[in-house]
């Protein structure tokens, strides 16, 4: 996973709500089993309306509950894969905000009037170690959970982290696991 | 302090702070190919294949194919031999085209048995939530965390806070659980759930079937939750029991020990009355965008609904019943189980479909539609002029031959109307199976509790 520290730079605006991950990469897309490649086809059927003018900067500023919808870690590709490294919104979906983290891509939640402000900006900067979203001389704090952000920072391989607990999911199996059922002897 | 049911599943699978033991891990062809990629470039194995089951559902066309060579897109077919090919190399137990246990994955769960109370299921799809009709903590992944589920057998994740919705009065005629997470959703909205496990509660949940609870869970992420669950009594008992991967005898005291014990407490409770809920039809292109048939598409509040009008063609005023449609779906992890075939079955009984409509049932899984040919269902439909299909995702997504033209209306019993959802340009009314075989008879909504 790519580190991330400090991503400075000009935003893109996207002013809408509720954007599910089927508009950020629609179906057709979802038939590739490669991981990369996926940017070229960020929203695909919006990006097709007159007046539509989404740049790939490295900060995406957008409205609330960002992300809904499908599973699909295809959105996150996309959108890391078009350019963005920091997504700032009101709000995120809970299963496309975990998806960002274990990507190296930053979702970084602003109150609403905040993102009012930002999307009136030109540029920011998004500081993860202090946790801090810069623009037009103001500071905003932004939340992340401490564990997310020192994976964020180091750039860590989650299975990698996890298995530094081996002993404990062996001990766990050994006297906890629930006894069935199992999938192998269904035939 | 007493607990609640999410809190008894979650100490008992807590391995250490932040990483949860899965008990059972879901996999599909969409989500799964880079996952299985990257083991492989790690050097890494499935830890349990003996707690992993895959089929293939999303891409599968429904016309019975039963082989992967059969598929005619290029990609869909790579995608689901690619599954094939992983599943082989990694040891994973594989129900693919052509096998009788084929289907939707949230079908095929429960009708193995393999979905029991207590447990703790992940599959990367966002409608896992589905599982936690029986008393399970169910949620949806994304590839990377299917990846480290299929290393690990765990999770790391963060419990989340604890909603509770009770219920209250009874539903009403013709009024179904769709219809009553339907109105959930318009109620608490489409991110009211994000960051909760929600569990489902009262007198109309308890008198609800194993299939409409199933129903409910699964739409909890449309309201943005994660997870749904309802506590396990009788009902879920009754339904496990006999199934291919059921223990016997269930150890009964034990599953019915899991509810919600009195006086626990949850971070946020919403009270519905579900009396005063009627058949729902959903006007615009978010689930949260939903109405009573018995009225009118309603004034844009915000530039969301503007443009959400725009999409779907409909006029601010029009009354929900004048709504005219080309196709009608019943199918989906939603609404596909045999319950719901049954209850649309009746609606249909020597009726006829709408000229210039084109109406298909899709069975959730091959063994739905081999019950449902043993009760007839299937001549049933077929009288009427529906399209009987095989199993499998069909056009709850389009990722497969089944998909709406741009332009076309849909009566859908599935659970997302997002633009392009059914196909490009398409335009989805989510309903319940009742309300959707209904519109298919006439050609456009109607109040089924009036309509005969």
């Amino acid at each position: 996973m790519n580190k991330i520290e400090k991503v400075k730079g000009p935003i893109s605006v996207l002013r809408r709500h509720d954007v599910d991950t089927d508009q950020i990469i629609p179906k057709q897309f979802l038939k590739r089993v490669e991981r990369s490649g996926f940017g070229e086809f960020l929203f695909y059927d919006w990006a097709k309306e007159p007046g539509w003018d989404l740049d790939p900067n490295p900060i995406l500023v957008t409205g609330r509950n960002f992300g809904c919808g499908s599973s699909r870690e295809h959105a996150p590709w996309a959108l890391e894969d078009f350019g963005f490294k920091v997504l700032i919104a009101p709000s995120f979906a809970d299963i496309f905000y975990s998806n960002c983290t274990k990507i190296g891509l930053l979702p970084v939640p602003l109150p609403e009037e905040e993102i009012e402000a930002l999307m009136e900006a030109v540029e920011a900067e998004v500081n993860l170690a202090d946790q801090v979203v810069r623009f037009d001389r103001r500071e905003v704090p932004f939340d992340i959970h401490p564990e997310t952000k020192r994976r964020l920072l180091g750039g860590l391989d989650d299975i990698g982290v996890t298995l530094q607990q081996e002993h404990a999911i062996v001990a766990y199996e050994d006297e906890r696991e629930r006894k069935g059922p199992v999938t192998t002897t269904l035939g | 302090m007493p607990d609640t049911l999410f809190d008894k599943i979650w100490q008992r699978h807590e391995v250490s702070e932040g990483i949860l033991y899965i008990d059972l891990h879901l996999v599909h062809e969409v989500t799964s190919p880079q996952a299985f990629e990257a083991l492989r470039v790690a050097g890494r194995k499935v830890r349990r294949p003996d707690r992993t089951l895959a089929t293939a559902d999303h891409n599968v066309p429904t016309d019975g194919s039963q082989v992967a060579a059969q598929i005619r897109d290029q990609l869909s077919r790579v995608q689901v031999e690619t599954l094939e090919r992983n599943c082989e190399e990694f040891g994973v137990p594989l129900y693919s085209l052509g096998s009788d246990h084929q289907g939707i994955v949230h079908v095929i769960g429960p009708e193995l048995g393999l979905t029991q109370p207590g447990m703790t299921i992940v599959c990367g799809d966002s409608h896992t939530s589905t599982h936690g009709a029986f008393g399970a903590l169910a949620f949806g992944i994304g590839t990377s965390e299917v990846e480290h589920v299929l290393a690990t057998q765990t999770m790391q994740q963060r419990k989340p806070r604890s909603m509770r919705i009770l219920y209250s009065g009874e539903l009403g005629y013709g009024v179904t659980a769709k219809d009553l997470m339907l109105a959930t959703i318009g109620r608490i909205g489409v991110a009211g759930g994000v960051g909760y496990a929600i569990e489902y509660a009262g007198p109309p949940i308890e008198a609800l079937s194993m299939e409409g609870r199933m129903t409910m869970c699964n739409m909890t992420i449309e309201a943005g939750g994660r997870a749904g669950m309802v506590a396990p009594d009788n009902t879920t008992l009754e339904w496990v029991e006999g199934k291919p991967a059921a223990p016997g005898p269930l150890p009964a005291d034990e599953w019915l020990a899991l509810r919600t014990e009195e006086g626990a407490e949850f971070d946020l409770q919403y009270e519905i009355d579900a009396s005063a809920v009627s058949p729902q039809v959903t006007w615009g292109t978010t689930p949260g965008m939903v109405t009573q048939v018995t009225e009118a598409v309603p004034e844009p509040e915000s530039e969301g609904d503007q443009r959400a009008l725009e999409y779907m063609a409909l006029k601010a005023g029009t009354p929900i019943q004048e709504i005219e449609l080309d196709r009608v779906f019943i199918g989906s992890c939603t609404n596909s189980r045999i319950g719901d075939l049954r209850e649309a079955a009746e609606v249909v009984q020597g009726r006829k479909v709408a000229g210039g409509v084109h109406a298909m049932v899709v069975p959730g899984s091959q063994q739905v539609k081999a019950q449902a040919e043993s009760e007839g269902l299937d001549e049933v439909f077929l009288a009427a002029g529906f399209d009987w299909r095989s199993a499998g995702c069909s056009m709850c997504l389009g990722m497969n031959p089944d998909i709406a033209a741009p332009g076309e209306r849909v009566a859908s019993t599935s659970n997302r109307n997002f633009e392009g959802r059914q196909g490009r340009g398409a335009r989805s009314h989510l309903v319940s199976p009742k309300m959707a075989a209904a519109a298919a008879i006439e050609g456009r909504f109607v109040d089924i509790r009036e309509w005969s």
